[in-house]
Order: structure tokens, then sequence, then C-alpha cells
């Protein structure tokens, strides 16, 4: 183990100041990671989300490891037995196996647009607040115009003109469509922040703007900004499967949401045996949603020093 | 007047700083003038309202003055090209009121002096930052400092935060440091200490101060060595060398206000008079100042013509000045000074 101090970074070289070591050691306790378990492990609603997430995460990771089959047969729509535990699909593929293959779309344009949306949000959003004038009222204008834009209208009329190729345009329209929202909160929290003493106390010592605005005020959010991360998370993937779920977006490959719009358009749900193959995915999608849903309530109590000690 | 002739490191001049709100201007501050040499002490005592902080934000650079001018080693600092200004930036420190505002709550400590420290090239390294920081904490009295460096404010007490907020302060090897009402959040038992320590800077590091403060007796304890000037209602009506100022106050303000001091002997309170002796307790609005002495409502002394006369501040002695037409025509005449007429 390292030294606990709490910027990781700071610590002094080992073996040159033994002595300052074992304070710090002393004075802290346990390390970032540990201390994150044992955060999480407080919160009950908080660890059964994040075991839902990194179970998620890891069958998606190993798949094809687990159960990489998904060759056509000629068993179509099989009912649920020991070769196929789901039964098959309307091609007589594993319908277990397209559940576990499923996931990385999913989560791949989750997370990317997710990711896009809180990097536009915060960094416009920070900036508009810090420096106002006109460059504010010009991100609120644009930021304006993008909320007018009915999101999932738009998608479907894109996803009809465009038919978007591959995940990562799905995963960047999604993203650079959705940041206005959390772009005002941003700015708003930033002009209640700037205005503290402390940042006062950063611009007395010179550290420069931009360390100012993104070191001393954006991490005071921290908790604020992972758990807007991750209700982004769950509205990319709801917007996803919606396009799919209309056909917008392209069908090839296995995913959940193409599996919901399958099974739909190819009378699953009038077919007893293929129930599996429509329940599943929705299945994963909700346990996916909720998992991420319970791992925000953690969040908050891990991101804040003030919050972890109690 | 500074006693070794040098250029005094921060001047104000004729400063004036007039807010604008929708309610008409507020006169928050009107022609002040003071200076701070290396190593002195300034005390700037006054009720709430009266522009003291206003005054010494204006000294910090944090505002820029409607009036006046605000100079640093001569060099007035609005007017000062960026390499002036960063070295006036440097130079002059700032130690808010409230150690629980003026600590970014999620940067430890190590983080908050390291940061500085770093960005301006006084530590080569983090390793050495850590040192330097760790010395700090050992100059503002956080000892060991390794048991402080790992914390976060939350973590300490107020007392031990605005140490660490004079430590940040240090950083930069000052040669100023503002202190707006720095221990006046702290508890009556930790500000002696606090006090001490910050003796113990102006005498080592021959750092000057600007001492924001209410109470009287922190002035007196703080900067008898030093001078103290007396504001009201936005202007200085009396400043002096601090044991001049406390011992034989000329100004009924500066009398009313030692007069205000609590007595421990209950005896002595009941021979005070009510409100100070004053002929009214309410502090006029800024928006609607009297005219002439704008203390001449409250004043004891009210003379006719005080109330269409404005007193200036003049010198009834080496090194004291007096805005009050009585008093100061008083000492006048005692010390048969033929100088000055009264303003107008």
């Amino acid at each position: 183990m390292g030294i606990n101090v709490a910027d990781a970074t700071l610590e002094p070289a080992k073996g040159e100041e033994p002595h300052v070591s074992e304070e710090v050691v002393k004075a802290k306790g346990v390390g970032p990671i540990r201390g994150f378990f044992r955060e999480l492990a407080r919160s009950t609603s908080g660890l059964i989300g994040f075991i839902i997430v990194v179970l998620l995460v890891a069958m998606t990771i190993f798949a094809p490891l687990l159960r990489g089959n998904l060759k056509p047969t000629t068993d179509y729509w099989a009912p649920f037995s020991a070769a196929h535990p789901l039964g098959t699909s309307g091609q007589g593929i594993d319908t277990l196996a397209m559940v576990v293959n499923g996931g990385k779309t999913v989560l791949l344009v989750g997370f990317g647009a997710a990711a896009l949306t809180v990097l536009i949000a915060v960094v416009i959003g920070s900036l508009a607040a810090y420096f106002r004038g006109w460059f504010d009222a010009l991100m609120l204008q644009v930021a304006d115009l993008f909320m007018t834009i009915p999101q999932i209208v738009l998608l479907a009329v894109m996803g009809s003109l465009f038919r978007f190729d591959s995940p990562f345009w799905l995963a960047v329209i999604v993203g650079a469509l959705s940041w206005p929202v959390l772009m005002r909160s941003i700015r708003a929290q930033v002009l209640t922040l700037k205005e503290r003493e402390f940042v006062e106390a950063a611009r007395l010592l010179d550290l420069g703007t931009l360390r100012i605005v993104f070191v001393e005020i954006v991490p005071n959010m921290a908790s604020f900004i992972l758990i807007n991360f991750i209700i982004a998370v769950t509205n990319a993937i709801y917007a996803m499967v919606g396009l799919y779920l209309l056909g917008l977006a392209p069908l090839a490959g296995v995913n959940w949401g193409i599996m919901v719009q399958d099974g739909w358009t190819n009378g699953a749900m009038f077919n007893p045996d293929a129930l599996p193959y429509i329940l599943a995915p929705v299945a994963m999608i909700v346990l996916l949603q909720l998992g991420l849903i319970l791992l925000t309530r953690s969040l908050e109590e891990i991101l804040n020093p003030r919050l972890r000690d109690r | 007047m500074l006693e070794s002739g040098d250029t005094p490191l921060l001047r104000m001049t004729h400063v004036d700083q007039t807010f604008k709100t929708k309610k008409g201007d507020v006169p928050a501050v009107q022609d002040v003038n003071f200076e701070v040499g290396p190593g002195q002490v300034l005390c700037l005592v006054g009720e709430s309202g009266c522009g003291k902080t206003t005054s010494a934000r204006m000294a910090g650079g944090l505002l820029k003055p409607t009036g006046g001018e605000v100079a640093y080693l001569g060099k007035n600092i609005w007017d000062m090209d960026s390499k002036e200004f960063i070295d006036y930036r440097r130079s002059v420190q700032y130690v808010h009121q409230d150690p629980y505002a003026s600590l970014n709550p999620i940067r430890s400590v190590a983080a908050t002096l390291t940061a500085p420290l770093l960005k301006h090239g006084l530590a080569k390294n983090r390793h050495e930052a850590w040192e330097q920081a760790a010395e700090l904490c050992r100059r503002v009295d956080l000892t060991p400092p390794e048991a402080y460096l790992s914390k976060f404010p939350h973590q300490l007490s107020g007392g031990q935060r605005q140490r660490v907020a004079v430590a940040r302060a240090l950083t930069l090897n000052p040669k100023l440091i503002i202190a707006d009402e720095s221990t006046s959040m702290l508890d009556v038992s930790i500000r002696v200490g606090m006090l001490k320590m910050l003796g113990k800077l102006r005498d080592e590091l021959n750092v000057g101060f600007l001492f924001i403060t209410h109470d009287l007796a922190i002035a007196k304890y703080f900067g008898w060595s030093g001078k103290t000037a007396v504001m009201y209602l936005g202007k200085v009506v009396e400043i002096g060398p601090t044991p001049e100022v406390i011992n034989n106050p000329q100004h009924p303000y500066t009398r009313a206000l030692l007069n205000a001091v609590p007595e421990p002997d209950p005896d002595l309170t009941r021979t005070k008079l009510p409100n100070g002796g004053l002929r009214s307790s309410e502090i006029p609005n800024l928006r609607e100042l009297p005219t002439g002495c704008t203390f001449h409502p409250r004043c004891p002394l009210f003379e006719a013509g005080c109330d269409k006369v404005v007193p200036i501040l003049a010198e009834i002695g080496p090194n004291r000045e007096v805005a009050c037409h009585v008093t100061g025509r008083d000492t006048r005449s005692q010390t048969d000074s033929p100088t000055r007429e009264l303003a107008g």
C-alpha cells in the first residue's frame, strides 16, 4: 500500500521521508480504493446497484467466452430447453447468447453519449458562468435553441434520413443533443460557487483562470456531475432503445434494442414459446437502469469529503 | 508620514467607492487616505457598514475604486502593466473573515498550500512544495505539519482553518497582508493565540498589516506599535498612533466607540451614559447622509454650524489627524497652532 494521503500525487517520495509517511498513514487510516468500497458498503441499495452494473459490464466484456455461439439454426422459435435455456429466435439463434452479447452496443452508446453530454455541459456551463458577458449570452441562446428541438423526433427524422451506420454516430448524436439542460444547471451552480471566498482567494493567489474554473470550482460539483452522468446514461439508453424499437437505427448485429424491435415486428408476443425472446432484453434494460440509478445514491456520499467521514 | 521616509508599500490617496444601486448611489467610501509600510500595522476600526471592508478590498485590488488612487510601491495598481500587477498580486495578500468560506472544501490543506507554490515556481517539484507547505504550517503553529497537511477543511476547527488561510496567504512571501476581520469569527480563547502568531509574522518576516476590525481591544492589542484609523460612514474621522488614539481620543465618535467597550466592573458600567453619551444611536443611511459633518445628528459636542460645513481631516499634532470642527479647533488653539481655519 502506498501512503494514504488525500491527494496521492502529493505524497513525498517513499524512503526519503519515513517519518512523514507514518504520520500521514495514521492521520488518514484507509486508502482511496478501500475507502471507496467501505463507503459503498454503507448503503445497501448503492451496493446492490454497483454489483448489478459491474456484473452487467463484466457479462458484456466476457460475452464471447460465456456464450459466444450466435450462429443461426433451423430450430426457429424453439421453447426453452437444456440446450437453449431461453429458447431460440426467429432465425434459430440461441436467445441466451443474444442476451449475453446484446449489451455491448447499449453500454457503449449509453456511456459514450453520456460522456459527451457531460463534457460539453461542464465545459460550456462553467466557462459561461465564470466569464459571463458575450460568451455566456451566446451559449445560453445556443442552449435554448437545442432545448426547443424535440430530441426523439429529431433522432427519428435523422435516423430515417441518414441511417446511422454505426453505434458511434448514434452516441455522438444523442450526446450532442442532450447537453443543454445539464449545462444550464452547471452554469447556475458555478454562478453561486464563483462568488465563494475560496474562489476569490484563488484569484488573489493568481492561480490562473482555467485552473480556478476546472480545479477549484468544478470538482465541488463532482457528485452532482457524476450523478447527472449516470442519469445521462439512462436517458441515452432509452433514446437509443426507442430508436431501435421504431426501427430507425441500423438493425445489424445483436443488441437488446434490436431484439425488442425484432420480437415486436415478427410477432414474438403472440407466440408463448417466443416470450423469453422479448422479455429477456427488456429485463436486461430495466436491470441496467435500476443498477445505475441505485448506484447514484452512494456516489454522493463517496464523493463529498464532508459526508465521507461521518 | 512614515518615519523611515521610504516609499510606503501601499498608499491609498483620496480613494472613493460609490456603489450604484437601483435605489440610488451609495457612497461606501469617501476620500480615504492612508499608507502602510513594511512591518507596520495599520488598524482600520469602525462599526459595521462604515466602509472598512470596502477599503480593504480596494487595497487588495479586489475592487476598483471609483475615484482616487491605490498605489503599490508608488505605482497605481490599476495603471500597472501585467508584470507589475503580478508582482503586486503576489506581494499583497488577503485573509478573509470567514475561515469556513475561504478554504475550498474539497481540497486538502496540502493541496491548498502547494498549488500557489507550484504555480508560481517557488517550488520545483511536488516534494519541495510539500516541504515548503510543512514549513508554512510550522510558521502558523500548525504542528506537527504532517498531522494537518492531509486533512480537509471540515476536519479542522475554526482556529486551525484560519491558520491555514494565513499560511496560504504566506505562500507567495507577501510584503503586506490585509486581514479583514480575520479574528472576529474565532473563539475568544483562540483569538489571542492567532494575534500572537500574526505579530510574530510581522516581527520575523517584516510583513506589513492592514488590519480591519470592529473590536478596539484587538486593535489595541495588535496595533499598539502601529497606527489606527477610525472610520465612520465611509470616511476616516481620526487617525494616529494607536496608543494616542486609544488613550487620548479626539474625535467624539472615537470617544463613543471607546466608551462602548464593555467594562468588567458593573459599578463603572453604571456610571456610563445611556447611548454612550450620543444624542442618537441611529446610524444614518448611507444614501441620505446628514449634511455637514455626518456625525452631527449623534454628536454630543454638536454646535451650530456642524450641520453645514463638512470637516476636513486636519493635523492636530505629530502624526495625528482628526476631522472635527469642535475638538479640532480646541486642540489647535491649545497648541497655539496658527494653521488652517475651518474649511468653508
